[in-house]
């Protein structure tokens, strides 16, 4: 394989970009439909170019590719800029989540921004979130890394302020954007920390020094505790959980590839990327697990009761994230990430759904759909795959792998395994509680959407199509693993037989366990939501208070943004703040600049034009450079 | 000892095809020609240079005439910023009614004396060289003929032969020192001098003052940079962009082989003209800087600003100084801010031309909303003007990381900083007219059209731009080689 091939797979979508917003945009703005086939043979090239790095991957011994730096700018006896890649295990795994999910949502989205003003920009933007999201994965060094960090922040931000006119979208992208920062301050802090005790950048390296010893202590535990802070930001974990749900306000495939399935899964990758790190550091590990196993649980109770479908699927997303955290904590890269692999597909798929839903019939309210089982007929099986494999029912993706999480939690943390079945229990009520609203009953809805001609229908073949595919992989994902060949692949795991493999499982206590916990959660949302047996109402007027806490979300956008900005920093610290800012800073910077431009002004004044002025100055000057030469030389 | 004619092969085919635009020019209506012809010329000379590249170095004319790979550098820098010059002078030049073929032959002539300023290791044929070029450009910018171009015209004439006064009367104290006129005899005679401080020899003192302050003149840094915002804002706009990068890439070639070659031993010496180049440098660049700030025309704004890149490139200058044996970083760095520089500047006059030629202003106020009437050229412009600044991810950027990295390596801490600082306060103003363009509303809707010739141009600059901000290997082993004649 060329050097050059893991490069275009980065580089590709980031063309995409430059092309659409400097030639598409500007000069072909009434052809919108270029840039989406721009940024669709761009990405298709991407994906096209990591399955090939897969294979050569999967052929290499170690299973890791050596791409030689490229030298950017050497300059002898000088600085000298090196870049390079990881190829890996990993970063093979995360290329072929990240491009095929994103290929299959950009054909999507063909059909669900069709007509919108922003159509190119749309695309840019993807493609630059794509381009960097790629980058993200593969960058070999902390600087690289972090920059691609934050571009895919920064598209995330922009992604979600896509429709910038709507108030709520414009907040909803601000709060991402700072909550995210909180979290990316705490792995700012720990690059520079690294930094300043090893001297090195390259992760790598750092790698090395963790697994031979030099890293330990408590140097190591709050380097991984200040990493952990990014990837907690980025993957929504407790408690900087709020933004994702409100993230919602951006376009449904943006939901479906940002906030799904590829850049708060970025949080676990990084994890991931950093484990020999965490491996070494006890109390790190631990936090890992512990917190990725409460927001698991805390998350999940919050979508019990949210009336949105974008909000149910947002709230199970950052659910799900705690359990790959968990199974980073507990068991490791493979089992973790294996998580991750399923997930994408069928989260991805169940907001493409929803984006199906919602452009059928206009809204997001699962209060105003009912009975679309019969107008959606594409839409509500795939729908269901994905909520089954959610759901963690056998043999779909889901079930492999959360059941792995299970059983090694089951072994080292008993008290997380209780919370992570509870979550299991939740997890199935909730996803079918909104299959049965939605597409059982008969349709409740007054408001159609403008573009539907007054008559439910489904959505077009270029958007049933990419749901079809994702629910192929929602199925069958998590078979890759039925012979240990997935987990062996990251490093991790035991070779079996492919039918022992598949059925081998059901012989095991355990999981029948979660498969009969997840059946009583279906069950329960069956009977509250399709045959009434037992009325919503009712319990929710039974339990208020517990009702009341999980609609407003525990309270915790209150909490932060009345009491934590609103009295501690708006009134306390900003208004000091301020009053230094307008004395001090802008005292003395405005003192400067106007001193700067008046004595511009002033010399410029001396340029009179007159030509015995010039000869003057030029025999003054070589005067003045003698004498100070015969004073000072 | 034979001519080794090969190895003038660039400057006589130059020579040649200047003759032959003026021939031309006589017989044939259509002017067009001219520039095709004028092109031609410098494609043929650039061909010949780069068949001299990768040779061993050699003389010819008893040591007056060096052709090494520093000198080629040069050469194909003034060939490139030639012909860069007269692809963007078609639409101006088409609007003379007469003497269209002298205007294209000047600019070939002058051409052909940087070459041979960058490639003379000799007194009198410096200053021949020299002059041989400054005389076609003080032609060239009163060439318009109206009372701003002329006032230019006669104000360069007569201060540049102020500076040309100041650069003889040093050469000859030298020559009176020493008895010799080739550079390297020179060195070998001041060797012979015993001396322990500059002081010792007030001939000497004088001497180098007085050469820094000719050439000086030449790369316009302060005291004797009064010329530059007149000259620039009178001169015919293609020549002031010509003026603007090879006229100075011509001062800088000059002084780094004259300084180094004559004053490089003993490490005394050359330490005293590193730190006479250090404080003028820190001097130029604040000065022209500030001034910039308040400047309201575009030409004289980019003016002060060459002022400013000048000092940039002096820092290079006092590395070599600083540190003349040990010094690799500071002249490479030169070389390739030199030529960052020459496409970023031109970049960016060629698309002032393309403006200014339609809306007929120059100032800075009526470039308002030039982003949606003029798109792609406020698009290059940008990308020049932050070029000049030196962020990502252009070539100057690169070009000031190599050469800031050379004074600090050298010990020239102070002046890097000086430098930094001045980078940020040249943000101000350089940004100021990308934020009209951008965010400006527009004065009036009317489109800003521009031909083809000078699209292409601009393309090309830009694409020069960015390859050398993001690809920068090549050219930094191009410029290294430069200079390794110096070193061994």
């Amino acid at each position: 394989m060329p050097h050059q091939v893991p490069w275009l797979i980065w580089l590709s979508p980031m063309f995409s970009f430059i092309i659409i917003s400097l030639i598409l945009r500007p000069f072909f703005n009434h052809h919108p439909k270029l840039s989406g086939y721009t940024t669709i043979a761009a990405i298709g090239i991407s994906c096209f170019l990591s399955f090939w790095v897969l294979i050569e991957v999967l052929k290499a011994p170690g299973h890791r590719l050596e791409i030689p730096d490229i030298q950017w700018v050497v300059i002898e006896d000088g600085i000298s800029i090196h870049l390079g890649l990881i190829v890996d295990a990993l970063t093979a795994v995360m290329l072929i989540v990240v491009s095929v999910v994103s290929l299959l949502i950009q054909i999507y989205s063909q059909g669900y921004m069709h007509g919108d003003p922003g159509y190119p920009r749309y695309y840019a933007f993807m493609s630059l979130f794509t381009g960097f999201m790629l980058g993200l994965v593969m960058a070999d060094n902390l600087v690289f890394l972090f920059l691609f960090w934050e571009g895919v922040g920064l598209c995330s931000y922009l992604l979600i302020g896509f429709w910038f006119h709507r108030p709520a979208a414009a907040n909803a992208a601000k709060k991402a954007f700072i909550v995210t920062r909180l979290g990316d301050f705490g792995f700012l802090a720990a690059i520079l920390f690294l930094f300043y005790h090893t001297g090195t950048f390259d992760i790598e390296r750092l790698h090395s020094l963790a697994i031979a010893g030099t890293l330990a202590g408590t140097t190591l535990t709050w380097a991984a505790l200040g990493i952990f802070s990014g990837a907690a930001g980025k993957s929504a974990q407790f408690p900087l959980h709020t933004w994702l749900p409100d993230a919602m306000e951006g376009p449904t495939p943006v939901s479906a590839l940002i906030h799904a399935a590829t850049m708060v899964a970025a949080g676990v990758f990084l994890v991931a990327r950093f484990f020999p790190l965490f491996e070494h550091s006890k109390v790190a590990l631990t936090i890992v697990a512990v917190i990725g196993a409460f927001t698991a649980i805390f998350a999940a109770s919050m979508g019990l009761v949210m009336n949105d479908i974008k909000r149910v699927v947002a709230y199970s997303t950052i659910s799900q994230l705690g359990y790959m955290m968990l199974g980073l904590g507990v068991s490791g890269v493979a089992v973790g990430i294996f998580h991750l692999f399923n997930h994408a597909f069928f989260k991805a798929l169940l907001f493409l759904g929803a984006g199906s839903v919602n452009h059928a019939t206009g809204t997001f309210d699962i209060r105003e759909m009912g009975g679309l089982r019969r107008v959606m007929p594409w839409t509500y099986i795939t729908f269901i795959i994905a909520a089954l494999s959610l759901a963690g029912i056998y043999p779909l993706s889901g079930f492999w792998s959360k059941d792995e999480i299970l059983i090694y939690s089951f072994k080292t943390q008993p008290f997380l395994f209780t919370l992570a079945l509870i979550t299991v229990f939740m997890t199935a009520f909730y996803i079918f509680r909104v299959v049965f609203v939605v597409f059982g009953g008969e349709y409740r809805g007054t408001k159609l959407a403008h573009h539907s001609e007054h008559k439910l229908h489904e959505s077009p073949a270029v958007m049933v199509i990419p749901m079809v595919i994702l629910a192929f992989f929602s199925a069958v994902s998590g078979w890759l693993n039925l012979t240990g060949n997935f987990g062996e692949f990251l490093g991790h795991g035991e070779a079996r037989g492919l039918l022992e493999g598949f059925f081998g499982i059901l012989g095991k206590p355990l999981p029948w366990l979660s498969l009969i916990v997840a059946g009583l959660g279906i069950y329960l949302a069956y009977a509250m939501y399709s045959t009434r047996r037992i009325s919503p109402e009712a319990v929710g007027r039974t339990f208020v208070p517990l009702y009341t806490t999980l609609s407003r979300k525990y309270w915790f956008d209150e909490l932060y943004e009345r009491i934590f900005v609103g009295k501690t920093l708006v009134n306390g610290l900003f208004v000091g703040l301020e009053a230094f800012d307008t004395y001090a800073v802008d005292g003395s910077v405005n003192g400067i600049a106007d001193k700067t431009i008046a004595t511009g002004r002033a010399l410029s004044r001396v340029q009179t034009g007159q030509l015995q002025l010039y000869g003057l100055f030029i025999a003054m000057g070589i005067v003045a450079i003698t004498i100070c030469f015969y004073f000072f030389g | 000892m034979s001519l080794k004619l090969e190895l003038l092969t660039p400057e006589l085919s130059l020579l040649i095809f200047a003759l032959l635009v003026i021939l031309l020019d006589l017989g044939i209506k259509q002017k067009k020609v001219l520039a095709g012809v004028s092109i031609l010329g410098l494609l043929v000379s650039g061909g010949f240079v780069l068949t001299l590249w990768g040779r061993e170095s050699a003389s010819a004319f008893n040591g007056m005439f060096l052709v090494d790979p520093f000198a080629l550098f040069f050469k194909l820098l003034f060939l490139i910023a030639a012909g860069l010059v007269i692809l963007a002078s078609q639409d101006y030049v088409s609007k003379f009614a007469r003497f269209q073929g002298e205007y294209y032959a000047l600019i070939l002539i002058s051409a052909i004396g940087m070459m041979l300023l960058a490639t003379t290791g000799e007194l009198i044929s410096i200053y021949i060289a020299l002059e041989l070029s400054s005389i076609s450009l003080y032609i060239l910018t009163g060439f318009l003929k109206d009372p701003k171009s002329s006032e230019a015209g006669l104000k360069y004439l007569l201060l540049g032969a102020v500076a040309s006064a100041t650069l003889l009367y040093g050469m000859a104290l030298v020559f009176g020192l020493t008895g010799k006129t080739r550079l390297t005899e020179i060195a070998q005679a001041i060797q012979t001098i015993p001396l322990t401080t500059l002081l010792d020899s007030p001939a000497l003192l004088l001497g180098i003052i007085l050469l820094a302050c000719g050439f000086g003149f030449k790369i316009a840094c302060v005291p004797f940079q009064m010329w530059v915002p007149d000259v620039y804002e009178g001169a015919p706009t293609p020549i002031t962009a010509y003026l603007s990068v090879a006229s100075k890439a011509a001062g800088f070639a000059v002084i780094a082989r004259f300084f180094y070659t004559t004053f490089g031993v003993p490490d005394w010496l050359s330490l005293n003209w590193g730190i006479l180049f250090a404080s003028l440098s820190a001097i130029t660049m604040t000065l022209g800087n500030v001034i910039a700030i308040a400047q309201t025309n575009i030409k004289r704004m980019l003016g002060y600003s060459s002022i400013a890149q000048a000092g940039y490139l002096m820092v290079g200058l006092a590395a070599v100084g600083v540190a003349s044996m040990a010094d690799t970083l500071g002249r490479s760095g030169l070389l390739f801010f030199l030529a960052s520089y020459t496409l970023t500047n031109l970049g960016a006059f060629i698309a002032i031309i393309a403006i200014s030629n339609k809306i007929d202003s120059d100032l800075i106020d009526d470039y308002t909303g030039m982003g949606s009437r003029a798109p792609l050229l406020a698009l290059g412009l940008t990308l020049c003007l932050i070029s000049l600044i030196g962020l990502p991810p252009t070539a100057g950027l690169i070009a000031k990381i190599y050469i800031f990295n050379a004074g600090v390596h050298y010990g020239l801490l102070w002046l890097v900083v000086i430098g930094v600082i001045n980078s940020c306060i040249s943000a101000y103003y350089y940004l100021g007219v990308v934020k009209v363009m951008w965010l400006g509303a527009p004065v009036s809707e009317e489109k800003v059209p521009s031909s083809w010739a000078l699209r292409i141009v601009l393309a090309l600059t830009c694409l020069g731009v960015l390859v050398l901000g993001i690809i920068p290997g090549k050219f930094v082993q191009i410029a290294e080689t430069a200079v390794r004649i110096f070193t061994s």
